[in-house]
């Protein structure tokens, strides 16, 4: 249709896109210029783990070079340097989740960590034999093993939100599953293994009408989408830095200020404290509750800078982006006959994930790491979803902001070959 | 095709994976072991006839890639009528080959293994995690030898 708005409406989208120039963008990672096996590097794992911009090399970088010192303790110039990059890396992660105070901001060494510290404070006081936990089939692994190991100690019981066939969350059967027992949700924004975006604003409101606090596994949204904490009015969101094009073993939990300072510490030591003595112990105020011990300063550092990055590049740009590579990628692979698409909901993250008949995914990963195509083959830390769709494996594909035209014709030139090199 | 992936996987080794032999549980077995791929999800089950200790017969069902697939079709094979000893020091031999361990191997050498087919998996030691898919069916035939109730797994 040539309408006068859509025509306004193309224009629009071609200048944003030469804003977003990925050509450019891709020279801000070194590792993507490598050559595997003689040839590009075609990257196509971001779900696992992002590649880091210069950015945020050069952040960490700086700070071993020339900032860095213990943080909170020291009378010293370095010292009240680096606590400062330090805090103010908090403060970046603040305005990036919408969070109303830093003190919300608990930094850990990743997602997994942060549901963990979440079950073992929150779920060790506030839940009981009886109750009961809801998640979904889509959780990766680390939103389900911390709430099993907290049943099998408290005898809690674990409810599950079922999906469709296309990947999508039964709302309806989630509804049902909200009860008097039920004490806490904790549900992926993103599926990592299909993509899937769960309407987890309609899943918070409708639990908290039953005053049912949520947890959301923000892991693979926060690299692809604008996420605002208050908006959404979680009452945990938690994600791993290294996923959002920062450093490993940092990330964060976000907490609504109430609710943290109702919890009980989570590990003992250092920074966590406001005085001891060996009879009593008082401990410190939010967050630094729950930051024992000598933490990733340069982690923390680098994470801020990420998130500089990806604010500067713009998240509508991003997504964009994203999407038309999602829609490109979904007709190319389509095309191949024998190949299954697993996630199939409109609303989902840039992250393909397949099977080709009679070609195991771990075979498929091989043929196109020939290629010099990166692609993740195996269960992705979601077992009970594969059981849900009668797989062990699939083959996934997932992509980030550096990803290409190009990469996605590589991707389904490999896909061809291993069609025909077992067919 | 690029002539190093044909190394890893050889004709043969795409024959048995497309038309695995011995796939089944044989009703006669008398030892049996699973086998679970923790990295992967792949599992496979290993059915032995051992008469007077000699294994008459080896069979496998279960799913997984080419190469897992094609290791326990060609073990089946090989395994047959040689004595638990001679099995077990077949088993030593391939583990030695696919990990390319030097030490090991040349002190398999001295043992005078003749791995015979299931040379055609040496290409697998050029791809470090793919070995454990070659030497998945392995351990589990090792297990049902030792008449061991538990699954075990590549990460033992
Ligand atoms: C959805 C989701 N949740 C949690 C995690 C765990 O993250 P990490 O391993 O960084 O703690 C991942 C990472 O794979 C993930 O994709």
């Amino acid at each position: 249709m040539t309408t006068a708005a859509g025509i306004r409406r193309q224009v629009q989208r071609d200048s944003d896109h030469l804003a977003f120039d990925v050509r450019r963008v891709r020279e801000d990672f070194p590792i993507l210029k490598q050559r595997v096996n003689g040839r590009p590097l075609v990257f196509l794992d971001s779900a696992a783990s992002a590649q880091k911009p210069r950015a945020v090399i050069r952040a960490v970088q700086r700070c071993y070079e020339r900032e860095y010192a213990n943080i909170h303790r020291g009378v010293y110039f370095l010292s009240e340097r680096a606590t400062e990059l330090f805090e103010g890396a908090r403060a970046k992660v603040q305005r990036f989740l919408g969070a109303r105070e830093a003190r919300e901001i608990v930094f850990v060494r990743g997602a997994t960590e942060a549901i963990n510290l979440v079950a073992q404070t929150y779920g060790r006081k506030f839940l009981n034999r009886a109750d009961e936990v809801v998640i979904s089939t889509l959780e990766h692994h680390s939103n389900i093993v911390p709430w099993q190991m907290l049943r099998d100690e408290k005898g809690l019981t674990l409810r599950i939100i079922p999906i469709d066939d296309s990947g999508a969350l039964l709302m309806e059967e989630y509804e049902k599953l909200l009860g008097t027992r039920t004490k806490l949700v904790a549900v992926t924004h993103c599926s990592n293994a299909l993509g899937t975006i769960t309407p987890v604003k309609e899943i918070i409101r409708l639990a908290h009408e039953k005053g049912i606090p949520v947890l959301v596994d923000g892991c693979q949204a926060v690299p692809h989408m604008p996420v605002d904490v208050r908006d959404l009015d979680c009452d945990f969101y938690v994600f791993s830095g290294h996923k959002l094009y920062g450093p490993s073993g940092i990330g964060v939990l976000y907490g609504k200020a109430a609710l943290l300072e109702a919890m009980p510490p989570y590990q003992g030591g250092g920074d966590m404290i406001s005085t001891v003595t060996f009879e009593k112990t008082e401990y410190n105020v939010i967050p630094h509750k729950f930051e024992a011990g000598t933490p990733n300063i340069a982690g923390a550092i680098g994470l801020g800078a990420a998130i500089d990055y990806v604010s500067g590049l713009g998240f509508d740009e991003i997504a964009d982006h994203e999407q038309e590579l999602l829609e490109y990628a979904t007709e190319a692979l389509s095309e191949t006959n024998s190949l299954r698409l697993f996630g199939t909901v409109k609303d989902k993250a840039c992250i393909l994930s397949f099977i080709i008949e009679g070609v195991h995914p771990h075979d498929v990963g091989t043929i196109l790491d020939h290629e010099g195509i990166a692609i993740r083959a195996g269960h992705h830390c979601a077992q009970p979803l594969m059981d849900r769709f009668g797989v062990t494996a699939t083959a996934r594909a997932s992509f980030g902001l550096y990803n290409t035209r190009e990469d996605v014709d590589a991707l389904v030139a490999g896909v061809r070959k291993a069609v025909e090199f077992f067919g | 095709m690029t002539f190093d992936l044909r190394e890893l996987y050889q004709e043969v080794i795409l024959d048995h994976a497309k038309q695995p032999r011995n796939f089944g549980h044989p009703p006669g077995c008398n030892r049996q072991a699973k086998g679970h791929n923790p990295l992967c999800g792949d599992r496979l089950t290993v059915y032995l006839t051992i008469d007077d200790g000699v294994v008459t017969d080896a069979a496998f069902d279960g799913a997984g890639c080419a190469i897992s697939m094609a290791s326990a079709s060609l073990m089946t094979e090989m395994v047959k009528n040689k004595t638990e000893a001679e099995a077990h020091s077949l088993f030593k031999g391939f583990h030695a080959m696919v990990v390319g361990d030097q030490a090991e191997n040349a002190e398999n050498a001295g043992d005078g293994v003749d791995l015979g087919k299931l040379a055609v998996f040496s290409g697998v030691r050029e791809y470090p995690v793919r070995v454990k898919c070659a030497t998945l069916p392995w351990h589990a035939f090792a297990a049902a030898l030792k008449g061991k109730q538990e699954d075990v797994t590549t990460e033992e």
